[in-house]
């Protein structure tokens, strides 16, 4: 985690500055946690190609993370390890979507496909971003985030029109995710100044295109059907009772040796 | 433009050694690539900006070809060590994401390496669209076989994928575009 961007951007206020550094915990936060996830599988997907796909994406989704936390840390955020080792699940600001157990190999590339699909359009929008260093850490990441995109819709059509067992599957993974997902497009405080300012993307219309290009492919290509998504729900401080055992598990080698410098 | 004497003329209170930036791509193009010993970090186009000060200071600019790629620190340390082996003491290696990577910078000489490596070199990247389910033709590089089948869409390292051709049966990776 130390590429660091050559170029600065435009002059932040404070205001601005302080919703900037939390945007950019959610983003890694979403990132590091579905990573995690991902890396569950490593060694028990169903097939080996898969196994490696899975690792692949998980590598990406980290790299993506340690762009924006080493953005974060020239605006004064911590140490990109620190952030991601150092915090608790009250702390933590990622999506319950992304926290949830892996579940089968249906509810992993729905989850997948609902973030990846997400995270392409958000990405493509914020290369426009009038802020110079995440501009830049958008068309890097999107390139990457492209091939995630084709991998996993490819997997949830192959699923949806497969066996009548992993049609009904992929079905109970969308029916349980769906409510989930909307929460990928909750603002953060002070992100209405941002996209006032032309810093960040508006997000309404990024939802808006990603309502769009899931339902296109989720009903009219695969034949799911999409559950009502609950008109509100709790913000990204809230989380299930998954996170703090994951975090457990994520986190215990760096708090047992605090002191290491190679890994 | 290299004459030596004449420099060292001018700056007679300079210990530096002084170096040539050409000297120092030459010795650039001796690093491998970590996970692709048979092709240099400038036959990848990864280095992009080579510069010496009046001081005798070199800094290298190189940009990673994935963002998650675990070979980074492999290649920042092997670039100052070979950097180092010029004689040169005061080495800053950056980076930059700014113009992204891509595999169009990847040279002609390299492209054939790759493929008598057993690796199909990247097809042009064009402007595709985001959501793209058909990959670009790829041709076998033993047989030169253009019927082929993607096995996998990612590979043993990020920058790469699976294939199997149906020619020649055999199986072999595959560089994505980027």
């Amino acid at each position: 985690m130390t590429t660091t961007p050559s170029i600065s951007g435009t002059e932040l206020t404070d205001t601005q500055t302080r919703a900037l550094l939390l945007k950019l915990t959610v983003l890694a936060d979403d990132e590091i946690i579905l990573a995690h996830r991902d890396g569950e599988w490593t060694g028990h997907a169903p097939i080996l190609e898969e196994d490696i796909a899975l690792a692949n994406i998980a590598q990406d989704e980290l790299g993506h993370a340690g762009l924006y936390l080493s953005l974060a840390q020239t605006l004064g955020g911590s140490d990109p390890d620190q952030v991601a080792f150092w915090r608790g699940p009250d702390d933590y600001r990622n999506t319950r979507l992304v926290e949830l157990p892996k579940g089968d190999w249906a509810f992993t590339m729905v989850r997948q496909f609902l973030y990846d699909t997400s995270e392409a359009l958000w990405l493509e929008a914020a290369t426009r971003s009038t802020y110079a260093p995440l501009a830049e850490i958008a068309a890097k990441a999107v390139r990457e985030e492209k091939f995630h995109v084709q991998h996993t819709a490819l997997w949830v059509e192959r699923l949806a029109l497969g066996t009548p067992e992993s049609e009904r599957r992929t079905q109970a993974a969308l029916t349980e995710l769906w409510p989930h997902a909307a929460q990928l497009f909750q603002p953060v405080e002070g992100e209405a100044e941002l996209t006032a300012s032309g810093i960040l993307t508006d997000l309404n219309a990024v939802h808006a295109r990603w309502s769009d290009l899931v339902t296109r492919h989720l009903v009219d290509k695969c034949g799911l059907t999409l559950p009502d998504a609950p008109a509100t729900q709790p913000g990204r401080d809230t989380h299930t009772e998954h996170l703090a055992p994951l975090l457990e598990e994520m986190q215990r080698v760096a708090r047992q040796h605090p002191d290491a410098e190679v890994w | 433009m290299a004459e030596g004497g004449r420099q060292k003329a001018e700056c007679p209170a300079s210990s530096a050694i002084s170096i040539q930036p050409s000297a120092v791509w030459a010795a650039l193009a001796s690093v491998p690539d970590p996970e692709i010993p048979v092709v240099s970090i400038t036959d990848m186009g990864m280095v992009r900006d080579v510069t010496v000060s009046d001081a005798g200071r070199v800094t290298v600019t190189f940009t990673p070809t994935f963002s998650g790629c675990p070979a980074l620190h492999v290649i920042r340390d092997s670039i100052e060590q070979a950097v180092r082996d010029l004689g040169v003491t005061d080495v800053e290696v950056r980076s930059t994401l700014t113009p992204p990577w891509t595999t169009d910078w990847i040279n002609d000489d390299a492209r054939e390496r790759l493929r008598q490596y057993g690796i199909a070199p990247p097809a042009p990247t064009g402007e595709g669209q985001l959501i793209q389910l058909d990959a670009e033709p790829t041709r076998c590089p033993r047989c030169g076989s253009l019927n082929v089948r993607m096995t996998a869409s990612f590979g043993p390292t990020l920058c790469k994928r699976m294939y199997v051709c149906d020619t020649c049966r055999e199986p072999f990776e595959g560089f994505k575009s980027v």
